[in-house]
Order: structure tokens, then sequence, then C-alpha cells
């Protein structure tokens, strides 16, 4: 009965969050455009589906995947972590380093909206990027960088200069990978960071803040969801880049035994 | 029913590995019995449900209504009509944004805390209906430079690192509690209806503009939309600081 109750309350939330979407997209393509609305009814049950999906998987994430990472947090720190007098050393949460970053890896691969653009993207692309290459780049992007997230959290080393350090890395890789991916890859962190993604690292933020009492969490509870989102981009050029110095390699092989086929002949 | 059936084997394999890392750690790390995980249970079946709805839906009105109104609107060949368009879409869908409704209230109370506003209902309630008004309207921005991008061929690498040199800029002058929620307020903006809408928008624009490639010139909207927040809040605070 109580789930039920959930549910419905839930209902309401993402109704409120998706209807006004809806009601615009449509408003502006019927009254402004004056265009009839095509396959009307295939839109209402879309959005039906979209709306009751929505609802579940947040009150699922709220209770599964919030209270695993909370709880993981908490089991997983140190003893001394909670003695305010000392500061703690920050290799001594290495085990909360490789939670995160499994939990964060496993999150992004479950990430809905990362499948559903991965999926356009192979169409657009006529096969050439494969849909499974992007979701495991994205992930290991979102999972490096929610771990490298928890370091700077635990050894408080200030949030600028790590977004600068990961900058000046995509800063390079901008001058060095192939064009034609760019706008994908500065895409990519925003598409792996939605419904299932940011719960999880919200949970793991939340408990590294409460099990350290030296810290103030306003200033360093925040910022791993900045790290979810840009990490990603590094790992998606780095995958474009690694796949286009194969496949160039693999071009000169080619190209090679094609010429000595060529002189053999002669 | 077949369709169904590999949509459902597809969100078991795509939720598995969660279920195996939250075990793994468990079982094998900390030696804890399997048996206190159990209360998770309900709320993994709910997560399954939740997503295989969600992402038939996604496919079926979300993706369809994005490019068929991009479709609308470039054969209008009005880029005044394009503009307001995307303005209102990234304004009026991010104002709505629950989660960012969430965060802003949690902002307000951190900035009481800190001092940094005074400690009352109205402050906190005006300064919450700030962030949000700044976020919703950076948003909007966001998206209108990501769509004039696509129809004038602006240099996407240009913006974008253009943009992050400048969050960079910007930290050294904004104040400090203000700075945490600016680089996280982007990712809480780009949400599971945002993100397919907006990229079914920038390639269905780019498919049907001459000259332009759905590839190429299709994505990096949610990219902008990511880092307008990050430098109008921050710009917000510096403003306030001031006032």
């Amino acid at each position: 009965m109580d789930l039920i109750r959930e549910v419905v309350a839930s209902l309401g939330g993402t109704a409120a969050d998706v209807l006004p979407v809806a009601l615009f997209m449509v408003f502006f393509q019927a009254v402004v455009l004056r265009q009839k609305v095509a396959h009307l009814k295939t839109l209402l049950v879309g959005l039906a589906f979209v709306t009751i999906g929505l609802a579940l998987l947040l009150l699922g994430v709220d209770k599964a995947l919030f209270q695993a990472g909370r709880m993981m947090v908490e089991q997983l720190s140190p003893p001394h972590a909670h003695d305010a007098s000392s500061h703690p050393d920050w290799w001594s949460f290495h085990l909360i380093y490789l939670f995160a970053f499994c939990i964060a890896f496993a999150a992004a691969l479950a990430e809905p909206a990362l499948l559903a653009i991965a999926q356009r993207v192979n169409e657009i692309s006529g096969g050439a990027i494969n849909t499974w290459g992007l979701r495991l780049a994205a992930a290991l992007g979102v999972a490096m960088g929610v771990a490298l997230g928890c370091i700077r959290i635990v050894s408080g080393v200030p949030l600028h200069w790590c977004i600068a350090g990961i900058f000046a890395i995509i800063l390079v890789q901008t001058f060095t990978a192939p064009r034609s991916i760019l706008p994908l890859a500065y895409d990519s962190g925003g598409v792996s960071t939605t419904v299932v993604t940011v719960p999880v690292v919200a949970a793991l933020g939340l408990g590294l803040a409460e099990i350290m009492p030296t810290r103030n969490p306003l200033l360093d509870g925040f910022g791993l969801i900045a790290f979810a989102c840009l990490f990603p981009v590094v790992t998606v050029l780095g995958y474009a880049q690694i796949a286009s110095l194969l496949e160039r390699r693999w071009l000169r092989r080619q190209a090679n035994t094609a010429s000595t086929d060529d002189s053999q002949e002669d | 029913m077949t369709l169904l059936g590999r949509m459902i084997l597809g969100t078991i394999r795509d939720l598995a590995p969660v279920v195996l890392v939250v075990l793994f750690f468990q079982v094998v790390v900390l030696q804890q019995p399997v048996a206190r995980l159990l209360p998770l249970a309900e709320g993994t079946l709910l997560v399954v449900a939740g997503l295989i709805l969600l992402v038939y839906g996604l496919e079926l009105a979300l993706f369809p209504l994005g490019e068929t109104l991009a479709n609308a609107l470039a054969q209008r060949g009005s880029v005044w009509f394009l503009v307001s368009f995307a303005f209102l879409l990234g304004f009026g869908t991010t104002f709505a944004e629950p989660a960012l409704t969430a965060v802003a209230n949690e902002a307000a109370n951190a900035a009481a805390q800190t001092g940094a506003i005074v400690d009352s209902p109205d402050a906190r309630a005006s300064y919450a209906f700030g962030l949000r008004f700044v976020v919703a309207l950076s948003v909007g921005a966001g998206l209108t430079l990501g769509v004039m991008r696509i129809v004038l061929g602006w240099s996407l690498p240009l913006m974008v690192l253009g943009g992050y040199a400048l969050v960079f800029l910007i930290t050294f002058v904004a104040p400090p509690e203000v700075v945490g929620i600016a680089y996280d307020s982007g990712g809480v903006t780009t949400s599971v209806v945002t993100v397919p809408l907006v990229t079914a928008l920038g390639i269905g624009l780019a498919s049907s503009l001459a000259g332009r490639n759905p590839m190429s010139d299709g994505f990096g909207t949610i990219a902008l939309v990511l880092l307008a927040p990050m430098i109008f809040v921050m710009a917000y605070g510096v403003l306030l600081a001031w006032i």
C-alpha cells in the first residue's frame, strides 16, 4: 500500500517535469507553426511511457541505488575517519575510491540517455561508431571522473585546479583528435549524467562529506558531478584517437601487403 | 512481444553490472551477509520496470517530436523563430525542473549558513528563486547559442574551449560558496527528458540544412547547455557580493 502511494507521489513529480516540455512543443508546432501534429496517438502513448517510466525509475533509484551508495561509503570508510582531531590520510580511503569507480562505471552503463544517444549515433554514422564502444568509453570516463572527484574531496585539492587540469588534457586532445568526433565527445559528459548516474554520485558525495568532519560539506561536497561531466569528454576523445590510429595502421599494412603482392607478380 | 522481451533482457543486462558491483563489495570486500541487501530488491525491480518504459517512450515520442519540430522550423527558414523556440524551450523546461528547485533550496540554506545572505525565510526564498531564474536563463542562452552555431556554422571547439577558460577565470573572483554549486549546476540541468530532445533537435536541424552534417554539426548543443550555467551562476554570485 505504501509503495502505491509512493508511486503516485512520484508520478505527480515526473508529470510536472515532462508535461510542460510536451505541451510547449505541441503548442509551438500547432499554434505558432500552424502544422498538424503527426501521429498524435503514438506521441501520447510514448509520453505516457516516459512519464510512468521516469516515476518508477526515480523511486527505484532513490530506494536502491542511493541507499546502496550511502551504505557502502559508510561501511568502507576507515575506522578513524570520524575522528576530527586527526587529519585523514587520503590513501586510507582507497576502498571507497575503488567502489566509486566501479559503481559509477556500472551506473553510466545503465544510463538511458546514453543508451538512446549511442543508438542514434550508430544509425547516423552508418555504423562507423559502435554503440558499445561509445557507451564503454563514456562510462569509463564517468568512473574515472567520480573516483578522482572522491580523491579530491578527501585530499582537499581546490576544485578549480582539478577542472583546469582536465581542461588542459581536453585542449590537447581537441587539436589531435579527428574533427568530426569533437561535438559528440563534448556532449558525452552531459549525456552520461542524468537520471541514474546523478543520484549515485550524489550519494557518494553526501556519504563522504558526512564521514569526514574536517571537511566543510558546503565547500567540498560539491564538484563530483562536474568531474563526472568532464571526464567522459577525455575518454571519448581518447577512444576516437585510438580507433583512428588503429585504422591508419591497418590501412598502411594493407597498402604494404598490396605493394609486395604487386612486386611479386612482376 | 519479441520486442518487449528483447527490451526486458537488454535492461536486465544493462543493470546487471550495478547489482554485481554492490554484491561484490558486500560479500567479497566487506564479508557481510547478502541478506542485508534484501531491502534494496524492491527498488531494483522498480528501476528495471522504469528503465524499460522510459527507453521505449523516448524512442516512441521524444526523438520523433524533436526531429519533426526541427524539420518544420528549418523549412520555415526563419532564424528568429528558431532562436525564440530554442530559448523558450531551454528557459521553460529548466525553470520547471524539480531537481533544480531542490538544488536551489539547498544552495540557499548553504548560503544562509555561511552568512552570504541574511538567514531569514524571505531572503532564502528570494535567493533560491534568483538562482533558478539565472540557471534557466543560462540554459536558454546555451540552447540558443547551440542552435545558432548549427545554422551559422560557428566553430564549436572555439566556443567550448573559450567557455571553459571563462569558467576558470571567473572562479578567482567568485565567492567560494557559490563555486561548487556553479560547477555542478550544469550537470543537474541536463535531464533524461531534455538530453534526447535537444539532441534530436540538433540532428534534425543539421540534416535538413544544406551543407550541414548531422554527425559533425548536429551534436555539441548539450556541451554549451552544460557550460552556460557554470558561468552564469558564478557571475550571479559576483553580482550579489557587489550589491
